[in-house]
Protein backbone atom coordinates (compact mmCIF):
# COMPACT_ATOMS: atom_id res chain seq x y z
CA UNK A 1 0.00 0.00 0.00
CA UNK A 2 1.23 3.48 -0.82
CA UNK A 3 1.73 5.43 2.40
CA UNK A 4 -0.55 8.41 2.86
CA UNK A 5 1.15 11.67 3.75
CA UNK A 6 -0.31 14.68 5.44
CA UNK A 7 0.86 18.14 4.41
CA UNK A 8 1.76 20.67 7.10
CA UNK A 9 2.19 24.32 6.12
CA UNK A 10 2.76 27.49 8.09
CA UNK A 11 3.02 30.92 6.45
CA UNK A 12 5.13 33.92 7.32
CA UNK A 13 3.61 36.98 5.75
CA UNK A 14 5.31 40.36 5.54
CA UNK A 15 3.21 43.44 4.97
CA UNK A 16 4.54 46.94 4.33
CA UNK A 17 2.45 49.42 6.28
CA UNK A 18 1.22 52.46 4.41
CA UNK A 19 2.47 55.12 6.74
CA UNK A 20 3.80 58.30 5.14
CA UNK A 21 7.20 58.06 6.75
CA UNK A 22 9.50 55.19 7.66
CA UNK A 23 9.34 53.29 10.93
CA UNK A 24 12.25 55.01 12.72
CA UNK A 25 12.85 58.19 10.72
CA UNK A 26 11.02 60.74 8.61
CA UNK A 27 12.11 59.56 5.17
CA UNK A 28 9.24 58.87 2.81
CA UNK A 29 7.87 55.36 2.23
CA UNK A 30 6.79 56.18 -1.34
CA UNK A 31 7.28 53.24 -3.70
CA UNK A 32 9.87 53.60 -6.44
CA UNK A 33 11.78 56.85 -6.69
CA UNK A 34 15.31 57.26 -7.99
CA UNK A 35 17.74 54.92 -6.18
CA UNK A 36 18.94 56.13 -2.77
CA UNK A 37 16.88 59.32 -2.75
CA UNK A 38 14.36 58.33 -0.04
CA UNK A 39 16.98 58.10 2.65
CA UNK A 40 18.35 60.07 5.58
CA UNK A 41 21.16 59.55 8.11
CA UNK A 42 18.93 57.33 10.31
CA UNK A 43 17.88 54.78 7.70
CA UNK A 44 21.38 54.83 6.22
CA UNK A 45 22.69 53.81 9.63
CA UNK A 46 25.20 56.65 9.84
CA UNK A 47 27.07 56.97 13.13
CA UNK A 48 25.48 58.95 15.93
CA UNK A 49 21.86 58.78 14.81
CA UNK A 50 18.93 57.63 16.94
CA UNK A 51 15.84 55.84 15.67
CA UNK A 52 12.44 56.95 17.05
CA UNK A 53 9.30 54.81 16.66
CA UNK A 54 6.59 56.03 14.29
CA UNK A 55 3.42 55.88 16.42
CA UNK A 56 1.25 55.28 13.34
CA UNK A 57 3.18 52.11 12.49
CA UNK A 58 2.47 50.76 15.96
CA UNK A 59 -1.18 51.76 15.68
CA UNK A 60 -1.52 49.92 12.35
CA UNK A 61 0.11 46.83 13.85
CA UNK A 62 -2.26 46.83 16.82
CA UNK A 63 -5.19 47.43 14.47
CA UNK A 64 -4.23 44.38 12.42
CA UNK A 65 -3.55 42.24 15.46
CA UNK A 66 -6.97 43.06 16.91
CA UNK A 67 -8.67 42.15 13.62
CA UNK A 68 -6.79 38.84 13.79
CA UNK A 69 -8.13 38.19 17.30
CA UNK A 70 -4.71 38.48 18.91
CA UNK A 71 -3.76 39.31 22.47
CA UNK A 72 -1.96 42.65 22.55
CA UNK A 73 1.17 42.76 24.69
CA UNK A 74 1.20 45.05 27.71
CA UNK A 75 4.96 45.40 27.50
CA UNK A 76 6.98 45.14 24.32
CA UNK A 77 10.37 46.04 22.92
CA UNK A 78 12.46 46.00 19.79
CA UNK A 79 15.50 43.79 19.30
CA UNK A 80 18.55 43.81 17.11
CA UNK A 81 18.86 40.99 14.60
CA UNK A 82 22.50 40.84 13.56
CA UNK A 83 23.55 39.56 10.19
CA UNK A 84 26.09 40.28 7.54
CA UNK A 85 24.26 41.18 4.38
CA UNK A 86 24.32 44.52 2.58
CA UNK A 87 20.53 44.90 2.31
CA UNK A 88 20.73 46.80 5.60
CA UNK A 89 23.39 49.46 5.94
CA UNK A 90 23.76 48.86 9.69
CA UNK A 91 24.55 45.12 9.48
CA UNK A 92 21.53 44.53 11.63
CA UNK A 93 17.80 44.82 11.31
CA UNK A 94 15.64 46.24 14.08
CA UNK A 95 12.97 43.63 14.66
CA UNK A 96 11.20 41.96 17.58
CA UNK A 97 12.26 38.73 19.21
CA UNK A 98 10.75 37.48 22.45
CA UNK A 99 8.18 40.20 23.15
CA UNK A 100 6.22 40.85 19.93
CA UNK A 101 3.34 43.34 19.94
CA UNK A 102 0.74 40.59 19.62
CA UNK A 103 0.32 36.82 19.90
CA UNK A 104 -2.23 34.00 19.88
CA UNK A 105 -4.74 35.08 17.24
CA UNK A 106 -6.63 33.30 14.51
CA UNK A 107 -8.59 33.76 11.32
CA UNK A 108 -11.13 31.53 9.60
CA UNK A 109 -10.75 30.20 6.09
CA UNK A 110 -13.50 28.63 4.03
CA UNK A 111 -12.81 25.99 1.44
CA UNK A 112 -15.48 23.90 -0.27
CA UNK A 113 -17.99 24.99 2.32
CA UNK A 114 -15.82 23.94 5.28
CA UNK A 115 -14.73 26.60 7.71
CA UNK A 116 -11.38 26.06 9.44
CA UNK A 117 -9.75 28.18 12.10
CA UNK A 118 -6.07 28.89 11.44
CA UNK A 119 -3.95 29.98 14.38
CA UNK A 120 -1.80 33.12 14.27
CA UNK A 121 1.32 32.69 16.35
CA UNK A 122 2.44 36.29 16.45
CA UNK A 123 2.32 39.73 14.85
CA UNK A 124 5.40 41.87 15.13
CA UNK A 125 6.92 44.96 13.64
CA UNK A 126 10.32 45.41 12.03
CA UNK A 127 12.06 47.54 9.43
CA UNK A 128 12.07 46.51 5.79
CA UNK A 129 15.41 46.04 4.07
CA UNK A 130 16.92 47.74 1.05
CA UNK A 131 16.73 46.22 -2.41
CA UNK A 132 19.51 44.44 -4.26
CA UNK A 133 19.60 45.05 -7.97
CA UNK A 134 21.52 42.94 -10.45
CA UNK A 135 22.76 44.53 -13.65
CA UNK A 136 22.68 41.27 -15.63
CA UNK A 137 20.72 38.23 -14.51
CA UNK A 138 21.01 37.21 -10.88
CA UNK A 139 23.29 34.27 -11.70
CA UNK A 140 25.67 35.98 -14.10
CA UNK A 141 25.97 39.40 -12.52
CA UNK A 142 29.53 39.96 -11.27
CA UNK A 143 28.36 42.30 -8.50
CA UNK A 144 25.24 43.59 -6.73
CA UNK A 145 23.86 47.11 -6.50
CA UNK A 146 22.03 48.37 -3.45
CA UNK A 147 19.15 50.83 -3.21
CA UNK A 148 18.19 51.78 0.36
CA UNK A 149 14.90 53.55 -0.47
CA UNK A 150 12.96 50.64 1.04
CA UNK A 151 15.23 50.26 4.06
CA UNK A 152 13.27 51.28 7.12
CA UNK A 153 9.76 51.07 5.67
CA UNK A 154 7.58 49.66 8.47
CA UNK A 155 7.13 45.95 7.90
CA UNK A 156 4.61 43.90 9.82
CA UNK A 157 5.27 40.19 10.10
CA UNK A 158 2.36 37.81 10.65
CA UNK A 159 3.28 34.22 11.46
CA UNK A 160 0.70 31.46 11.29
CA UNK A 161 0.66 28.22 13.24
CA UNK A 162 1.47 25.11 11.16
CA UNK A 163 -2.29 24.60 10.79
CA UNK A 164 -2.60 24.61 7.01
CA UNK A 165 -3.07 21.17 5.46
CA UNK A 166 -2.87 21.82 1.72
CA UNK A 167 -1.59 24.34 -0.82
CA UNK A 168 -5.24 25.34 -1.39
CA UNK A 169 -5.67 26.12 2.30
CA UNK A 170 -2.45 28.13 2.27
CA UNK A 171 -3.78 30.19 -0.61
CA UNK A 172 -7.17 30.65 1.07
CA UNK A 173 -5.37 31.82 4.22
CA UNK A 174 -3.25 34.35 2.34
CA UNK A 175 -6.29 35.61 0.44
CA UNK A 176 -8.25 36.03 3.65
CA UNK A 177 -5.33 37.78 5.33
CA UNK A 178 -4.98 40.14 2.39
CA UNK A 179 -8.71 40.89 2.45
CA UNK A 180 -8.63 41.68 6.17
CA UNK A 181 -5.58 43.92 5.84
CA UNK A 182 -7.09 45.76 2.87
CA UNK A 183 -10.30 46.36 4.84
CA UNK A 184 -8.19 47.76 7.69
CA UNK A 185 -6.56 50.15 5.22
CA UNK A 186 -3.10 49.68 6.73
CA UNK A 187 -1.30 48.43 3.62
CA UNK A 188 -1.59 48.49 -0.17
CA UNK A 189 -1.14 44.70 -0.15
CA UNK A 190 0.33 44.66 -3.65
CA UNK A 191 2.17 41.40 -4.16
CA UNK A 192 3.59 42.64 -7.46
CA UNK A 193 5.15 45.68 -5.76
CA UNK A 194 6.28 43.61 -2.80
CA UNK A 195 4.10 45.32 -0.19
CA UNK A 196 2.68 41.86 0.59
CA UNK A 197 5.21 39.02 0.67
CA UNK A 198 4.89 35.45 1.76
CA UNK A 199 7.29 32.67 2.77
CA UNK A 200 6.14 29.18 3.63
CA UNK A 201 7.33 26.43 5.95
CA UNK A 202 6.39 23.08 4.48
CA UNK A 203 6.70 19.53 5.71
CA UNK A 204 4.93 16.22 5.26
CA UNK A 205 4.33 13.41 7.73
CA UNK A 206 2.73 10.01 7.57
CA UNK A 207 -1.00 10.21 8.11
CA UNK A 208 -1.83 9.85 11.78
CA UNK A 209 1.65 10.76 13.03
CA UNK A 210 1.83 13.54 15.56
CA UNK A 211 5.49 14.40 15.11
CA UNK A 212 6.24 16.93 12.36
CA UNK A 213 8.46 15.99 9.45
CA UNK A 214 11.57 18.01 8.59
CA UNK A 215 10.48 21.29 7.04
CA UNK A 216 11.82 23.41 4.24
CA UNK A 217 11.30 27.14 3.89
CA UNK A 218 10.06 28.29 0.49
CA UNK A 219 10.70 31.82 -0.75
CA UNK A 220 10.17 33.89 -3.86
CA UNK A 221 6.47 33.28 -4.43
CA UNK A 222 5.10 36.45 -5.97
CA UNK A 223 1.41 35.75 -6.42
CA UNK A 224 -1.38 33.66 -4.95
CA UNK A 225 -1.08 31.33 -7.88
CA UNK A 226 2.67 30.88 -7.49
CA UNK A 227 2.20 30.23 -3.76
CA UNK A 228 -0.18 27.39 -4.52
CA UNK A 229 1.97 26.00 -7.33
CA UNK A 230 5.20 26.21 -5.34
CA UNK A 231 3.67 24.45 -2.35
CA UNK A 232 2.10 21.73 -4.48
CA UNK A 233 5.48 21.13 -6.09
CA UNK A 234 7.34 21.10 -2.79
CA UNK A 235 4.90 18.70 -1.12
CA UNK A 236 5.26 16.32 -4.04
CA UNK A 237 9.03 16.64 -3.97
CA UNK A 238 9.24 15.82 -0.27
CA UNK A 239 6.92 12.82 -0.61
CA UNK A 240 9.08 11.56 -3.46
CA UNK A 241 12.28 11.98 -1.43
CA UNK A 242 10.76 10.06 1.48
CA UNK A 243 9.26 7.45 -0.83
CA UNK A 244 12.72 6.74 -2.23
CA UNK A 245 14.00 6.16 1.29
CA UNK A 246 15.69 9.57 1.47
CA UNK A 247 15.57 12.32 4.07
CA UNK A 248 14.21 15.83 3.67
CA UNK A 249 16.96 18.35 4.41
CA UNK A 250 16.05 21.40 6.44
CA UNK A 251 16.90 24.26 4.12
CA UNK A 252 15.63 27.33 2.34
CA UNK A 253 14.44 26.81 -1.21
CA UNK A 254 13.52 29.36 -3.85
CA UNK A 255 10.56 28.95 -6.15
CA UNK A 256 11.47 29.28 -9.83
CA UNK A 257 8.28 30.45 -11.52
CA UNK A 258 9.53 29.81 -15.05
CA UNK A 259 10.69 26.25 -14.43
CA UNK A 260 7.94 25.45 -11.95
CA UNK A 261 10.33 23.98 -9.36
CA UNK A 262 11.89 24.85 -6.01
CA UNK A 263 15.69 25.03 -5.78
CA UNK A 264 17.97 24.86 -2.77
CA UNK A 265 19.36 28.26 -1.74
CA UNK A 266 21.80 26.67 0.66
CA UNK A 267 25.22 28.23 0.82
CA UNK A 268 28.19 27.29 2.97
CA UNK A 269 27.90 30.56 4.88
CA UNK A 270 24.40 29.84 6.06
CA UNK A 271 25.08 29.91 9.74
CA UNK A 272 21.85 31.39 11.07
CA UNK A 273 23.03 33.00 14.23
CA UNK A 274 21.34 36.34 14.54
CA UNK A 275 22.53 37.05 18.10
CA UNK A 276 19.37 38.97 18.99
CA UNK A 277 19.63 41.41 21.84
CA UNK A 278 17.39 44.25 23.09
CA UNK A 279 17.79 47.30 20.84
CA UNK A 280 19.66 49.78 23.02
CA UNK A 281 18.73 52.76 20.80
CA UNK A 282 15.00 52.36 21.47
CA UNK A 283 13.28 52.46 24.83
CA UNK A 284 10.67 49.76 25.60
CA UNK A 285 6.95 50.22 25.07
CA UNK A 286 4.16 49.98 27.57
CA UNK A 287 1.03 49.72 25.51
CA UNK A 288 -1.81 51.84 26.82
CA UNK A 289 -4.96 49.70 27.22
CA UNK A 290 -7.23 52.64 26.56
CA UNK A 291 -5.49 53.27 23.26
CA UNK A 292 -5.93 49.60 22.35
CA UNK A 293 -9.65 49.83 23.14
CA UNK A 294 -9.96 52.99 21.03
CA UNK A 295 -8.34 51.17 18.12
CA UNK A 296 -10.64 48.18 18.67
CA UNK A 297 -13.68 50.45 18.60
CA UNK A 298 -12.50 51.93 15.29
CA UNK A 299 -12.24 48.59 13.47
CA UNK A 300 -14.33 48.52 10.29
CA UNK A 301 -16.72 45.76 9.22
CA UNK A 302 -14.43 42.87 8.23
CA UNK A 303 -14.78 40.48 5.27
CA UNK A 304 -16.60 37.70 7.17
CA UNK A 305 -19.15 40.13 8.60
CA UNK A 306 -19.70 41.67 5.20
CA UNK A 307 -20.20 38.27 3.61
CA UNK A 308 -22.81 37.36 6.23
CA UNK A 309 -24.56 40.68 5.66
CA UNK A 310 -24.73 40.06 1.90
CA UNK A 311 -26.28 36.63 2.49
CA UNK A 312 -28.72 37.95 5.06
CA UNK A 313 -29.76 41.29 3.52
CA UNK A 314 -29.39 40.52 -0.16
CA UNK A 315 -30.13 36.79 -0.28
CA UNK A 316 -26.85 36.02 -2.06
CA UNK A 317 -25.34 32.53 -2.01
CA UNK A 318 -22.40 31.94 0.33
CA UNK A 319 -20.15 31.60 -2.68
CA UNK A 320 -21.22 34.85 -4.36
CA UNK A 321 -21.19 36.77 -1.08
CA UNK A 322 -17.68 35.52 -0.26
CA UNK A 323 -16.35 36.46 -3.68
CA UNK A 324 -17.70 39.99 -3.43
CA UNK A 325 -16.56 40.48 0.15
CA UNK A 326 -13.05 39.16 -0.55
CA UNK A 327 -12.02 42.44 -2.14
CA UNK A 328 -12.97 45.71 -0.52
CA UNK A 329 -13.08 47.73 -3.74
CA UNK A 330 -15.26 45.13 -5.43
CA UNK A 331 -17.59 44.99 -2.43
CA UNK A 332 -17.89 48.79 -2.43
CA UNK A 333 -18.59 48.75 -6.16
CA UNK A 334 -21.28 46.11 -5.65
CA UNK A 335 -23.00 48.15 -2.96
CA UNK A 336 -22.89 51.30 -5.10
CA UNK A 337 -24.47 49.34 -7.98
CA UNK A 338 -27.22 47.99 -5.72
CA UNK A 339 -28.04 51.58 -4.77
CA UNK A 340 -28.55 52.39 -8.47
CA UNK A 341 -30.32 49.16 -9.32
CA UNK A 342 -31.81 47.49 -6.25
CA UNK A 343 -31.71 43.90 -7.46
CA UNK A 344 -28.68 42.51 -5.61
CA UNK A 345 -28.73 39.03 -7.14
CA UNK A 346 -28.72 40.38 -10.68
CA UNK A 347 -25.96 42.87 -9.81
CA UNK A 348 -23.93 40.13 -8.12
CA UNK A 349 -24.28 37.85 -11.15
CA UNK A 350 -22.88 40.53 -13.41
CA UNK A 351 -20.04 41.49 -11.08
CA UNK A 352 -19.00 37.94 -10.31
CA UNK A 353 -19.57 36.96 -13.94
CA UNK A 354 -18.73 39.33 -16.79
CA UNK A 355 -17.01 42.00 -14.73
CA UNK A 356 -14.71 39.55 -12.92
CA UNK A 357 -13.98 37.78 -16.17
CA UNK A 358 -12.88 41.02 -17.84
CA UNK A 359 -10.93 42.21 -14.78
CA UNK A 360 -9.02 38.92 -14.76
CA UNK A 361 -8.52 38.99 -18.50
CA UNK A 362 -6.97 42.47 -18.36
CA UNK A 363 -5.39 41.73 -14.99
CA UNK A 364 -6.64 44.97 -13.45
CA UNK A 365 -8.39 46.07 -10.30
CA UNK A 366 -11.93 47.47 -10.36
CA UNK A 367 -10.55 50.93 -9.59
CA UNK A 368 -8.52 50.86 -12.80
CA UNK A 369 -11.65 50.24 -14.85
CA UNK A 370 -13.67 53.25 -16.13
CA UNK A 371 -17.04 51.51 -15.59
CA UNK A 372 -19.22 53.28 -13.00
CA UNK A 373 -22.00 51.82 -10.81
CA UNK A 374 -24.75 54.00 -12.42
CA UNK A 375 -23.67 52.68 -15.82
CA UNK A 376 -23.97 49.05 -14.77
CA UNK A 377 -27.33 49.89 -13.17
CA UNK A 378 -28.50 51.48 -16.43
CA UNK A 379 -27.45 48.41 -18.41
CA UNK A 380 -29.39 46.09 -16.12
CA UNK A 381 -32.44 48.30 -16.52
CA UNK A 382 -32.18 48.12 -20.30
CA UNK A 383 -32.09 44.33 -20.10
CA UNK A 384 -35.06 44.30 -17.77
CA UNK A 385 -37.06 46.55 -20.10
CA UNK A 386 -36.21 44.31 -23.04
CA UNK A 387 -34.40 47.08 -24.95
CA UNK A 388 -31.49 44.71 -25.43
CA UNK A 389 -31.11 40.96 -25.01
CA UNK A 390 -28.90 39.42 -22.35
CA UNK A 391 -26.52 38.31 -25.06
CA UNK A 392 -26.19 41.74 -26.65
CA UNK A 393 -25.79 43.16 -23.15
CA UNK A 394 -22.49 41.30 -22.85
CA UNK A 395 -21.18 43.04 -25.96
CA UNK A 396 -22.39 46.38 -24.67
CA UNK A 397 -20.87 45.65 -21.28
CA UNK A 398 -17.45 44.95 -22.74
CA UNK A 399 -17.55 48.32 -24.49
CA UNK A 400 -18.61 49.99 -21.24
CA UNK A 401 -15.78 48.20 -19.43
CA UNK A 402 -13.18 49.36 -21.92
CA UNK A 403 -14.36 52.90 -22.63
CA UNK A 404 -16.53 53.91 -19.69
CA UNK A 405 -19.39 54.93 -22.01
CA UNK A 406 -23.07 54.86 -21.05
CA UNK A 407 -24.90 51.77 -22.30
CA UNK A 408 -27.61 53.81 -24.06
CA UNK A 409 -24.96 55.61 -26.09
CA UNK A 410 -23.28 52.35 -27.13
CA UNK A 411 -26.60 50.79 -28.11
CA UNK A 412 -27.47 53.85 -30.19
CA UNK A 413 -24.06 54.09 -31.88
CA UNK A 414 -23.96 50.42 -32.77
CA UNK A 415 -27.65 50.00 -33.55
CA UNK A 416 -28.02 47.23 -31.02
CA UNK A 417 -31.61 47.83 -29.88
CA UNK A 418 -33.45 44.57 -29.55
CA UNK A 419 -35.98 43.83 -32.28
CA UNK A 420 -39.24 43.14 -30.51
CA UNK A 421 -41.42 44.16 -33.45
CA UNK A 422 -43.45 41.08 -34.46
CA UNK A 423 -44.05 42.20 -38.02
CA UNK A 424 -40.36 42.76 -38.64
CA UNK A 425 -39.44 39.41 -37.14
CA UNK A 426 -42.14 37.37 -38.90
CA UNK A 427 -40.57 38.17 -42.23
CA UNK A 428 -37.22 36.85 -41.10
CA UNK A 429 -38.77 33.82 -39.41
CA UNK A 430 -40.55 32.93 -42.65
CA UNK A 431 -37.32 33.23 -44.62
CA UNK A 432 -35.45 31.01 -42.21
CA UNK A 433 -38.20 28.38 -42.32
CA UNK A 434 -38.19 28.32 -46.11
CA UNK A 435 -34.42 28.03 -46.30
CA UNK A 436 -34.16 25.24 -43.74
CA UNK A 437 -36.93 22.91 -44.71
CA UNK A 438 -35.04 19.80 -43.55
CA UNK A 439 -34.52 21.19 -40.06
CA UNK A 440 -38.14 22.21 -39.92
CA UNK A 441 -39.09 18.61 -40.75
CA UNK A 442 -36.79 17.39 -37.97
CA UNK A 443 -38.53 19.70 -35.53
CA UNK A 444 -41.91 18.47 -36.60
CA UNK A 445 -40.60 14.90 -36.16
CA UNK A 446 -39.99 15.79 -32.50
CA UNK A 447 -36.34 16.85 -32.45
CA UNK A 448 -36.31 19.75 -30.00
CA UNK A 449 -32.71 20.63 -30.81
CA UNK A 450 -33.81 21.69 -34.27
CA UNK A 451 -35.59 24.66 -32.74
CA UNK A 452 -32.40 25.99 -31.21
CA UNK A 453 -30.75 25.86 -34.62
CA UNK A 454 -33.55 27.86 -36.20
CA UNK A 455 -33.47 30.45 -33.40
CA UNK A 456 -29.77 30.73 -34.05
CA UNK A 457 -30.39 31.38 -37.73
CA UNK A 458 -32.80 34.23 -36.94
CA UNK A 459 -30.22 35.65 -34.52
CA UNK A 460 -27.58 35.46 -37.22
CA UNK A 461 -29.71 37.42 -39.68
CA UNK A 462 -30.53 40.05 -37.05
CA UNK A 463 -26.96 40.11 -35.73
CA UNK A 464 -28.15 39.00 -32.32
CA UNK A 465 -30.68 41.77 -31.94
CA UNK A 466 -33.90 39.74 -32.17
CA UNK A 467 -35.79 39.27 -28.93
CA UNK A 468 -35.08 35.58 -28.28
CA UNK A 469 -38.34 34.79 -26.51
CA UNK A 470 -40.34 36.34 -29.32
CA UNK A 471 -38.37 34.44 -31.96
CA UNK A 472 -39.01 31.20 -30.11
CA UNK A 473 -42.71 31.85 -29.98
CA UNK A 474 -42.99 32.91 -33.62
CA UNK A 475 -41.02 29.91 -34.88
CA UNK A 476 -43.15 27.49 -32.89
CA UNK A 477 -46.34 29.12 -34.13
CA UNK A 478 -45.23 29.04 -37.75
CA UNK A 479 -44.16 25.41 -37.65
CA UNK A 480 -47.29 24.06 -36.02
CA UNK B 1 20.39 33.33 31.46
CA UNK B 2 20.66 30.55 34.03
CA UNK B 3 24.39 30.23 33.62
CA UNK B 4 24.79 33.93 34.28
CA UNK B 5 22.98 33.83 37.58
CA UNK B 6 24.93 30.91 38.95
CA UNK B 7 28.01 31.89 40.86
CA UNK B 8 30.45 29.62 39.12
CA UNK B 9 33.31 31.53 37.59
CA UNK B 10 34.66 29.52 34.73
CA UNK B 11 38.02 30.80 33.60
CA UNK B 12 37.85 29.46 30.07
CA UNK B 13 34.38 30.32 28.67
CA UNK B 14 35.39 31.24 25.15
CA UNK B 15 37.04 28.62 22.98
CA UNK B 16 38.96 28.96 19.73
CA UNK B 17 36.06 27.47 17.77
CA UNK B 18 33.71 30.11 19.18
CA UNK B 19 36.09 32.85 18.11
CA UNK B 20 36.21 31.30 14.65
CA UNK B 21 32.41 31.19 14.52
CA UNK B 22 32.01 34.82 15.53
CA UNK B 23 34.78 35.84 13.13
CA UNK B 24 32.89 34.14 10.32
CA UNK B 25 29.66 35.92 11.24
CA UNK B 26 31.51 39.24 11.29
CA UNK B 27 33.40 38.38 8.10
CA UNK B 28 36.76 38.80 9.83
CA UNK B 29 39.77 36.86 8.61
CA UNK B 30 41.96 35.91 11.59
CA UNK B 31 45.27 34.07 11.66
CA UNK B 32 46.12 31.60 14.46
CA UNK B 33 47.97 34.19 16.53
CA UNK B 34 45.06 36.60 16.31
CA UNK B 35 42.60 33.88 17.32
CA UNK B 36 44.67 33.26 20.47
CA UNK B 37 44.65 36.96 21.24
CA UNK B 38 40.86 37.14 20.95
CA UNK B 39 40.31 33.97 22.98
CA UNK B 40 42.38 35.54 25.74
CA UNK B 41 40.87 38.98 25.54
CA UNK B 42 37.28 37.78 25.38
CA UNK B 43 37.83 35.46 28.32
CA UNK B 44 39.32 38.29 30.33
CA UNK B 45 36.37 40.54 29.51
CA UNK B 46 33.86 37.86 30.49
CA UNK B 47 35.75 37.10 33.68
CA UNK B 48 35.67 40.79 34.54
CA UNK B 49 31.94 40.91 33.88
CA UNK B 50 31.52 37.91 36.17
CA UNK B 51 32.07 40.32 39.04
CA UNK B 52 28.46 41.43 38.54
CA UNK B 53 27.36 38.01 39.68
CA UNK B 54 28.69 38.79 43.10
CA UNK B 55 25.90 41.33 43.55
CA UNK B 56 22.71 40.26 45.18
CA UNK B 57 20.05 41.04 42.56
CA UNK B 58 17.21 39.18 44.23
CA UNK B 59 15.07 42.28 44.60
CA UNK B 60 16.03 43.91 41.33
CA UNK B 61 13.59 43.44 38.43
CA UNK B 62 15.16 42.63 35.09
CA UNK B 63 15.11 45.43 32.55
CA UNK B 64 15.27 45.62 28.78
CA UNK B 65 16.85 49.04 28.86
CA UNK B 66 19.05 51.12 31.13
CA UNK B 67 16.93 54.28 30.90
CA UNK B 68 13.77 54.62 32.99
CA UNK B 69 11.86 55.71 29.89
CA UNK B 70 9.01 54.22 27.85
CA UNK B 71 7.00 55.07 24.74
CA UNK B 72 9.12 57.60 22.93
CA UNK B 73 7.24 58.17 19.68
CA UNK B 74 7.36 60.42 16.67
CA UNK B 75 4.44 61.51 14.50
CA UNK B 76 4.11 60.12 11.00
CA UNK B 77 5.54 63.06 9.10
CA UNK B 78 7.90 63.11 6.14
CA UNK B 79 10.99 65.28 6.45
CA UNK B 80 14.02 66.11 4.36
CA UNK B 81 16.06 63.52 2.49
CA UNK B 82 19.79 63.55 1.95
CA UNK B 83 21.10 64.64 -1.45
CA UNK B 84 22.23 61.54 -3.30
CA UNK B 85 25.82 62.83 -3.70
CA UNK B 86 26.09 62.94 0.07
CA UNK B 87 24.44 59.53 0.44
CA UNK B 88 27.07 57.98 -1.79
CA UNK B 89 29.98 60.13 -0.61
CA UNK B 90 31.45 57.42 1.62
CA UNK B 91 30.58 54.44 -0.55
CA UNK B 92 33.74 52.40 -1.22
CA UNK B 93 32.28 51.66 -4.63
CA UNK B 94 29.26 53.00 -6.49
CA UNK B 95 27.57 52.75 -9.84
CA UNK B 96 25.10 55.38 -11.03
CA UNK B 97 23.04 56.03 -7.91
CA UNK B 98 23.64 52.65 -6.31
CA UNK B 99 26.04 51.30 -3.73
CA UNK B 100 28.12 48.63 -5.42
CA UNK B 101 28.89 45.50 -3.40
CA UNK B 102 30.30 42.03 -4.04
CA UNK B 103 27.79 39.74 -5.70
CA UNK B 104 25.10 38.65 -3.27
CA UNK B 105 22.53 36.07 -4.21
Amino acid sequence: MVPEYETVIGLEVHVELKTNSKIFCNSTTAFGGEPNTHVCPVCLGLPGVLPVVNRKALEYTIRTALALNCEIAGFSKFDRKNYYYPDMPKNYQISQYDLPFAQKGHLNIELNGNIRRIGITRVHLEEDTGKLVHPATITTSPYSLVDYNRAGVPLMEIVSEPDLRSPEEARAYLEKLKAIISYLDVSDCKMEEGSLRCDANVSVRLQGKEEYGTKTEIKNMNSFKSLQRALAYEVERQIEVLGNGGRVIQETRAWDEGKGITLSMRSKEEAHDYRYFPEPDLVPLVIDRQWVEEIRASLPELPDARKTRYQRDYGLSAYDAARLAAELELAEFFEACVKCYPQPKMVSNWINGELSRLLNLHNININACPLTPPQLGALLELIEKGTISGKIAKTVFEEMFNKGKDPAQIIQEKGLIQISDEDALIKIVNEVITQNQKVVDDYRAGKDRALAFLVGQVMKVTRGKANPELVNRLLKEKMQ
Amino acid sequence: MDTMTTKETKKQVITTSQVEHVALLARLELNEAEKDIYVNQLNNILAYMQMLNELNTENVTPTAHVLPLYNVFRQDEVGRHMPVEKVLANAPEKEEQFFKVPRIV
